[in-house]
């Protein structure tokens, strides 16, 4: 059903295109939605709209007359459809807007996808002690858990009668006249190591080691280092100290070592290793009011044992000990943990229980 | 080695204002650490005397114990009623009461207290209880006189007992023999603080010869012997308490004067010395090794038999002690000994080490041989004995002593002068090095080479038999001087090669299956056969060629580990039990597979092994490959809002391998199989196609119920195990980049049926093969056994992917391209499209 057309405006009486043009905008002002917004378009800018009609008008008026109606129909106009096109446009970011709101979702529900997994934290504090090396120009060697007994002592100058070879200390494969056991150091891979590489070596090698320890909160039979290894022309305890600093940088933070003289048959000089407290610095020492736990209170940590390689063993190697000399070191991997992120109780290292291996997630940064 | 500061002070002059905590840090920077400070007495407090029991009545109690109500004088003008447990003492005795308002160590408030019908009003202590030693056999009972006089009732126990002191325990690492003696350790602390020691253990000039009681040395393992005579010893006479106390406090038990004599000797000297009941010896001594058969009952009462290495002293009633390790109980000094022999002599460590691990017999006199003992000092030993038993005991020394062998010359060491400051980095100059040796005793000459410099020739002192090589000096120095003087500095800079391919390989598939959601797990490697026979391995399975230990931790599990998977299985168990329900776990670790091969070679080590010599040390152990391997159980995902849960299931058990294998660029290949410890039905067998052929490197799937129920996991639980060594070496390295097409895909989906028996591996090898180079990707996204198709058969749908590098595809050539897969389906596994 057609309807009626309106009545459209003189073409040439300004006021009344104006009049026309303002109740366009208006009607476009009106408009609350896109919706409306198309129905005023309909009505005030199509063909048989006023202004619309007022346009069609203008073709049967005199040509003097043309001109003059143009422009003011054409002015009208103009700002009636700029009007329409903002209306428009801040119509449909206002529905977008009101319409993503409706899809709104509770983002404290849980997810329940399946958590991401983790590395023990042995694994990971190695990985990351090892990054440390290699980042220095250092190479990562590795052997066997299970040795032969000549590398894990003779050739480390260990004698026959040392009481670490007994049965009391050392895990040996049956028969024990096979001369076969479970390493007690990974320093077996450094004598590997100097009986098959060229020098100079720089070397570290972590891994399993095995002792025929009882299994409680501080011991267990099976822990993990990493052993280090130079050997260079001009090698010094230096060397040692300034490679130890560094590295306790790299795990702990601005703190220093200290070496004080110990024994070890591998090495000579030979010294234990002292990490200072990377939580007090030593503040809590004779200071009952803010104890440290993690030094007991006492500002150093015994953190491994070091020295330079006992020329007797380079020479096991057929390493020239007038020309080259070396240094070496060794640290427990867990009880460096145990320290360093306060775990209370060995055994839950190797006990299995997801929580444990679950607690280190960010790795060993 | 428990050091009394008392004993110390007697030996250094230390200066007034040093205190104990100075004298720890001083030794524990020369190498002797100091782990602990003990302070005797300190924890005593309040009223503790010395009291007189004046009588006592024995009451025999309901409860079966008899108690003492006794009346004790403690200097006050009654007598007080106190109640005692102990039966060792008779009215008269001197004892310590510790009186109402006294704490005892552990924090023990005395109070008076009604008890067994009395109130008892104190309490008179035993050695324990005040915290001056382990003994609780009986109440502490007080010489009658001290100093010639009688204890002052009421006086101060602890005072008069002479026990307040400080004790450092000392850390001896194996090497410094010397320190084992308040003698090694006052001079170590003396040169460390600079101040004056004097040795009062000096060598004597040697008195060579057999004037005292007759000795023969029959063996080269006793270098030296000195005897001395003694006779008349007051048999009554009792150790003075400040010997007691001293003896208690280096955590030796007083036994009885001419004992605790010579182990206070052995305290201060290190020369472990032994005295003979001279009325018990017959004939000369004769030191000698055993001989077969030979049998010693030693002063534990044990009777032992005798090994042809073990150095025997002996007289004409045959072996009397097992030379310096423990006397023999024939002629030990009992409580009517009145003459003595005195024995100090030097053995050779390595024989001693041998004879006291033999017999399990760990003595103070063992342990000091086996570390080296000052070979100059038996005869200074032996004298300062006898001059204590003259003084306290009242013994005639006979002037006539015995000292056979020789004292051997120490060994030389010529070491440029250089060496020191060169090898431990610090700035120290020549002529700090000589006087830190001649502090050390070490006597120093030097020359000098026209080439190399300035040479030191070195001889040590007696007592430091661990100075040999010119790195032992070096050592030296660093003791003395400290190791702080070492100027850190880092080595040159090197051209290290990263990591390894393997390791960075393994570390790759531990970060990958971690990241897929797997939490990683350490476990213990020891197994036992049980554990082997709950996975259902056959007697032939690779798995039950175990590695036996000789000394395994537990009986119970004498093995190493041939698969991780026993270890993973307790550790499931372990976490379900402590209510870990949803358990993702894995392991990478060496398994341990025994062959037949010989023993390890042990090589000469005075010079580098021989190429094959090597390869008999390193070529014989057993395999030790690097498995992965994981188990699973629970749920995978939780059921909640969004749906219902997954469980774990075979698949996850696959997801594992696949992810590690992704992570190497390996493609893995799967079939079913049938191996312990999965499910005879879900079981994947998983391989590497090579040129050479599958290489299997794995298993993964459902466990068998049987195995799940014997090691109490969860039903349904699953597994995996894989040689990562051996998927590693099949990795590809380096790898190709392909041409990326822009050309858009042309989408293919097929459903082909196929019988139910045919895998789905197999079918989208063959479409694959059909479909030639066009096809880009292929999934299988349906799989339906139904009523649409046949009894026995199954409908696999399959979405396919094709690509051309240079055009985009028509649509005939893809759909000539897909009906050559379905031909090479039909061809290969009787599949048949799908209407």
């Amino acid at each position: 059903m057609a309807t009626a057309d309106p009545t459209p405006p003189n073409p040439l009486d300004p006021d009344e295109v104006m009049s026309a043009a303002d109740a366009a905008l208006a009607a476009i002002d009106a408009a609350a939605t896109t919706e409306q917004l198309r129905q005023v378009r309909n009505d005030y800018t199509g063909d048989r709209s006023p202004l619309g009609l007022a346009n069609r008008a203008i073709g049967s008026l005199e040509p003097g007359q043309r001109k003059t109606a143009g422009q003011i129909i054409g002015q009208a106009r103009g700002r009636v459809n700029s009007a329409m096109a903002f209306r428009q446009k801040d119509l449909e970011a206002a529905e977008l807007e009101a319409s993503l709101l409706a899809e709104r979702v509770d983002v404290t529900l849980p997810t329940d996808l399946h958590p991401r997994g983790a590395l023990h934290p042995v694994t990971a504090l190695l990985r990351r002690m090892s990054d440390v090396f290699v980042s220095m120009g250092w190479e990562v060697v590795e052997g066997p858990e299970l040795e032969a007994e000549w590398l894990n002592f003779d050739a480390l100058n260990i004698s026959p009668d040392h009481p670490a070879r007994g049965l009391t200390d050392t895990l040996f494969v049956d028969p024990i006249t096979d001369h076969k056991l479970l390493r007690t150091q990974t320093s077996p891979v450094q004598m590997r190591t100097m009986l098959s590489r060229e020098l100079p070596i720089y070397v570290v090698s972590p891994g399993k080691v095995f002792r025929a320890d009882e299994y409680d909160a501080t011991h267990l039979p099976m822990f993990h280092q990493i052993e280090g290894l130079a050997i260079d022309q001009g090698i010094t305890m230096g060397h040692l100290k300034g490679t130890l600093d560094h590295l306790a940088k790299a795990i702990f933070g601005q703190v220093r070592t200290r070496l004080r003289p110990h024994y070890f048959p591998f090495t000579e000089p030979s010294a234990e290793m002292d990490l200072e407290c990377f939580v007090c610095h030593g503040e809590s020492v004779g200071n009952p009011e803010c104890p440290c736990r993690t030094c007991k209170s006492e500002g150093w940590i015994e953190w491994g044992g070091c020295g330079v390689v006992n020329p007797r063993v380079l020479a096991v190697a057929g390493i020239d000990t007038e020309v080259y000399s070396g240094f070496a070191f060794g640290m427990g991997v867990d009880r460096t943990v145990m320290f360093r992120n306060n775990a209370p109780d060995l055994r839950d290292f190797v006990e299995g229980d997801v929580r444990f291996s679950r607690s280190l997630r960010g790795g060993a940064r | 080695m428990r050091v009394p500061m008392s004993w110390l002070r007697e030996l250094v002059t230390l200066p007034p204002s040093t205190t104990t905590a100075q004298v720890a840090e001083t030794l524990t920077r020369a190498g002797l650490q100091v782990e602990r400070i003990e302070n005797i007495g300190g924890e005593v407090s309040g009223p503790v005397v010395v009291g007189k029991v004046l009588e006592f009545a024995a009451e025999s109690h309901k409860n079966g114990k008899t108690i003492r109500w006794c009346h004790v004088d403690v200097g006050e003008q009654d007598p007080r009623g106190i109640v005692c447990g102990a039966d060792n003492f008779a009215p008269g005795d001197y004892v310590v009461v510790a009186l109402p308002g006294a704490v005892l160590p552990g924090g023990f408030e005395i109070s008076a207290r009604k008890t067994y019908g009395h109130v008892s009003d104190g309490m008179i202590c035993a050695v324990d209880e005040l915290g001056i030693g382990k003994d609780h056999s009986g109440i502490l009972i007080l010489p009658e006189t001290i100093g010639g006089e009688p204890p002052a009732l009421g006086a101060d126990a602890m005072d008069v007992l002479m026990v307040r002191d400080e004790v450092l325990e000392v850390d001896v690492t194996p090497d410094i023999g010397y320190a084992l003696s308040m003698r090694g350790v006052a001079r170590e602390l003396a040169q460390g603080l600079g101040v004056d020691f004097v040795d009062p253990y000096l060598p004597n000039a040697p008195a060579w010869g057999v004037e005292g009681y007759p000795v023969r040395i029959d063996s080269d393992k006793c270098v030296n012997f000195v005897a001395i005579s003694l006779t008349g010893l007051d048999s009554k006479a009792s150790s003075p308490l400040w010997m007691s106390s001293r003896l208690s406090a280096a955590g030796m038990r007083p036994i009885s004067l001419g004992v605790d004599i010579t182990n206070y000797v052995m305290l201060e000297s290190g020369q472990p010395l032994h005295a003979y009941d001279a009325g018990k010896l017959s004939g000369p001594i004769v030191v000698r090794t055993a001989e077969p058969g030979e049998k010693l009952e030693t002063l534990d009462g044990v009777t032992r038999d005798l090994d042809p290495e073990d150095l025997l002293i002996t007289d004409d009633s045959g072996p009397i002690g097992l030379a310096g390790v423990m006397g023999g109980a024939t002629t030990e000094l009992s409580d009517g000994t009145t003459d003595i022999v005195l024995e100090a002599a030097h053995f050779d460590p390595v024989t001693i080490g041998r004879s006291f691990r033999r017999h399990k017999l760990l003595s103070e006199a063992s342990m000091r041989f086996a570390r080296g003992v000052d070979p100059a000092v038996p005869l200074a030993a032996a004298r300062m004995a006898a001059r204590l038993m003259d003084e306290l005991g009242g013994a005639e020394i006979r002037e006539e002593i015995t000292m056979v062998g020789s004292i051997p010359a120490m060994p030389g060491c010529r070491i440029r002068a250089d060496l020191p400051a060169r090898i431990l980095g610090a700035p120290i100059s020549e002529e700090q090095v000589i006087e830190v040796f001649r502090a050390s005793g070490i006597k120093v000459s030097g020359d000098k080479d026209e080439v190399t410099g300035e040479w030191l020739s070195l001889r040590p002192p007696t007592w430091r038999s661990d100075l040999v090589d010119p790195y032992d000096y070096v050592e030296e120095v660093g003791r003395k001087i400290g190791l702080g003087v070492v100027r850190p500095e880092l080595p040159r800079p090197l051209m290290g090669r990263g990591y390894t391919f393997e390791q960075s390989s393994r570390a790759a598939v531990l970060d990958a299956v971690a990241g897929a959601g797997f939490v990683e797990l350490i476990t213990l490697p020891f197994i036992s056969g049980e554990e082997l026979d709950k996975l259902g391995c056959e007697a032939n399975d690779p798995r039950r060629a175990v590695v036996r230990l000789a000394n395994p931790l537990a009986d119970t599990q004498p093995f190493m580990r041939t698969t991780l998977l026993p270890g993973l299985f307790v550790a499931l168990a372990r976490n379900t039990s402590r209510s870990n329900d949803d358990v993702f776990v894995f392991e990478c670790g060496s398994v341990f597979l025994a062959n037949d091969k010989p023993g390890s070679l042990m090589p000469d080590v005075s010079r580098r092994p021989r190429p094959d010599e090597i390869a008999a040390v390193t070529g014989n152990l057993p395999d030790q490959p690097r498995m992965l391997a994981g188990v699973m159980a629970g749920e995978w995902l939780p059921a909640g809002w969004q749906g219902p849960a997954q469980r774990a299931d075979w698949r996850h058990a696959v997801h594992l391998v696949l992810v590690a294998a992704d992570a190497l660029g390996v493609e893995l290949g799967r079939r079913n199989a049938q191996r312990a410890p999965w499910h005879p039905g879900r079981c994947a067998e998983l391989f590497v196609t090579t040129r050479e052929g599958d290489v299997v490197v794995g298993h993964a799937g459902e466990l068998h119920p049987k195995v799940a129920k014997a090691f109490g996991l969860p039903a349904r639980a699953c597994a995996t195990e894989i040689n990562l060594d051996a998927l590693i070496a099949l990795a590809p390295r380096g790898g190709q980049v392909s041409s990326i097409s822009p050309f858009p895909m042309t989408k293919e989906d097929v459903a082909v049926v196929v019988d139910q028996d045919v895998t789905a591996s197999s079918v989208q090898q063959a479409l694959v093969d059909g479909a030639g180079e066009l096809l880009e990707s292929i999934r299988l996204f349906d799989v339906y056994i139904g009523d649409q198709v046949e009894q026995g058969r199954k409908s696999l749908a399959f979405a396919l992917g094709f690509r051309a590098p240079d055009r985009t595809l028509k649509a005939a050539e893809a759909s000539a391209a897909r009906d050559a897969a379905v031909a090479m389906a039909a061809e290969r596994c009787g599949a048949v499209l799908r209407a």
